[in-house]
């Protein structure tokens, strides 16, 4: 088995390779302008780091997001058509349960990352591996009650501390923790999500009014 | 010629998520979904529903452009990609499938210039460009007059329009006239059946101090649409059909006119004329009546190949592979602004780094 993980939900670009035992090469830079830059190369450095061409992947792992929708299309149609070209399967995962598999904690706690607008994309969690909740997206001071009293990661968190003041590290998602969380996954036989982003929110987009008189009145 | 090179372009600028392979100047697969429909309640192409559409259908496209060429992606000798300009999250999306799907067949990626592209798809249908060959570009987003001396290399922007473009003219005519959108199809189809000369629109831009080859329709917009309230507040009907066919008759009576003044001023006698809107039937015969009256040859593609596809896409790439120019790195970028005098992105180690950063900031907004 050897799987290539990537993210692109968060300001994060990040990559993984894992080979079925664990995380052999990995990449993860943060600028939430760049990811379609940025994306390709790092793929080129972690395969260069861990000495294999791309023919030699067995299957994709991609976010799913909930994240800002330019930056997450990357990762997912790199995804995408890295799986059309090999011929392997592509799986997602949902940003979020990789933030919280990578946060390691053993009680209840939140996942919340930036959606922008000044909302968050966000989900409970019974544990590292268990989410209780859908992923929403929401005003912070709106979800307040839902909250309270919860340690939270993710860059959502420790960016309203009025809502989280338990806000604690990991800031982002890494696909280390990716890779490692959809190989426990496929090993224990479950099903991954389709490759297909998590949008939350409906396309902006106005109907136009009729159309704007030009005559002087 | 199984020597030419074989190459898969992908364009996504627009709403048509386009994939078209060609080799060398034959056309062997465009492969096209729109998405059109969805935009249409709208009244005009909306950005995010553009991009969520792309991602959708690239996959399904790209196998049904390799299964309608007959060809294996192992055998393509490289991708292309149209890097710019466009919508700049719509552009993402294309220019992230091509850059993996040429990274994961280990062949060449070319990002390529959008209007550039619109000009090389005439080889597909009439045969290698003449050099130099002044091009007449018309769409929704696009009214250029460049004058092309090599399509990989040098392409001259001659004249623009300075407000709206001539497709979104049409758009916005049909929109006042309630002929819903997209305008283009629909006002020419009630034009042939008006008089092109019931009413006198103005000719935007066609004075003795005009600039020659800029276009407006921002005027010609107004009027029509001042011309079609009076009417309505006169408790009148509107006839659709002459309006129509006034209304088209202005913009394509300004649109030849000067694409025949540059070919005579620049001494070119070959007219290329590209984009959606060369997809008008009054466009198409006006041109080809002042053409052959000043002794110019017309060059436009059938009108599936005007309009946004990934054939023409192909087709500039198999051209800068034919004629050796630097292939894109890895990290090239979506452009929504590429100037239409870049005509593709080479990589770093063959040209000075320009960074656009106006384009990057709408990148993300
Ligand atoms: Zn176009």
């Amino acid at each position: 088995m050897l799987l290539l993980a990537l993210d692109t939900a968060t300001p994060a670009v990040t990559v993984a390779l894992h080979d079925g035992d664990d995380v052999i090469a990995s990449s993860s830079q943060v600028d939430a302008r760049r990811h379609g830059e940025l994306l390709l190369p790092a793929v080129d450095r972690v395969l260069a780091e861990a000495g294999l061409r791309l023919d030699a992947v067995t299957g994709i792992v991609a976010g799913i997001g909930p994240g800002p929708y330019t930056g997450l299309r990357v990762g997912l149609m790199t995804a995408d058509t890295f799986g059309l070209a090999l011929g392997v399967p592509v799986h997602g995962v949902c940003t979020l349960d990789g933030l919280a598999y990578a946060a390691d904690l053993d009680g209840p706690f939140v996942v919340a990352t930036d959606a922008r607008r000044k909302e968050v994309y966000w989900a409970r969690y019974a544990d590292s591996r268990t989410r209780l909740t859908e992923p929403a997206v929401d005003r912070p001071a709106d979800i307040a009650d839902q909250v309270a009293g919860l340690p939270a990661v993710g860059a959502g968190a420790l960016l309203y501390p009025d809502t989280f003041p338990q806000a604690r590290e990991p800031e982002h998602v890494s696909a280390a923790a990716l890779a490692r969380l959809a190989v426990e996954r496929l090993k224990a036989g479950e099903e991954l999500p389709a490759p297909r982003p998590l949008y939350l929110r409906r396309p902006d987009a106005q109907v136009p009014k009729n159309y704007k008189v030009v005559t002087p009145k | 010629m199984a020597d030419e090179p074989l190459v898969l372009g992908i364009e996504t600028s627009c709403d048509e998520t386009g994939v078209g392979i060609v080799r060398g100047t034959t056309l062997l697969a465009d492969a096209v979904a729109s998405s059109v429909d969805e935009h249409a309640r709208f009244g005009g192409v909306v950005p995010e529903v553009a991009s969520r559409a792309h991602l959708e259908a690239m996959v399904p496209t790209i196998e049904r452009a390799l299964k309608e060429a007959g060809v294996s992606a192992r055998d393509l000798d490289g991708v292309a990609v149209t890097a710019g300009p466009g919508l700049a999250g719509a552009l993402l999306v294309g220019v992230s499938a091509a850059k993996a799907y040429a990274y994961a067949l280990g062949k060449p990626l070319y990002g390529v210039n959008h209007l550039a592209s619109h000009i090389c798809v005439d080889q597909l249908e009439h045969g290698p460009l003449p050099e130099p060959t002044m091009a007449l570009l018309v769409s929704g987003g696009h009214s250029s007059l460049l004058l092309s001396a090599d399509i990989t290399s040098d392409v001259r922007p001659l004249g623009a329009t300075i407000d709206d473009a001539a497709g979104e003219a049409f758009d916005k005519i049909a929109r006042v006239l309630n002929l819903g959108f997209p305008g283009g199809p629909v006002i020419d189809r009630y034009a042939r059946e008006g008089d092109p000369e019931a009413i006198a629109f103005p000719r935007g831009l066609t004075g003795p101090r005009d600039p020659a080859y800029d276009f407006s329709f921002s005027g010609l917009k107004t009027a029509v649409a001042r011309w079609i309230e009076a009417k309505r507040a006169a408790g009148e009907e509107v006839p659709v059909r002459d309006v129509s066919a006034s209304f088209q008759e202005a913009v394509v009576d300004v649109l030849t006119r000067k694409a025949v003044r540059a070919c005579k001023d620049e001494g070119v006698d070959h007219l290329m004329i590209g984009g959606g809107v060369a997809a008008n039937s009054r466009l198409r015969a006006l041109a080809q009546e002042r053409c052959e009256a000043a002794g110019i040859r017309l060059r436009m593609p059938r009108p599936k190949l005007c309009t946004d596809n990934g054939a023409m896409v192909a087709a500039l790439g198999a051209e800068m592979v034919a004629r050796n120019r630097a292939a894109s790195d890895w990290d090239l970028s979506a452009d929504s602004s590429l100037p239409v005098t870049d005509p593709h992105v080479p990589g770093a180690a063959h040209t000075h780094d320009h960074v656009h950063e106006t384009a990057r900031e709408n990148l993300y907004t």
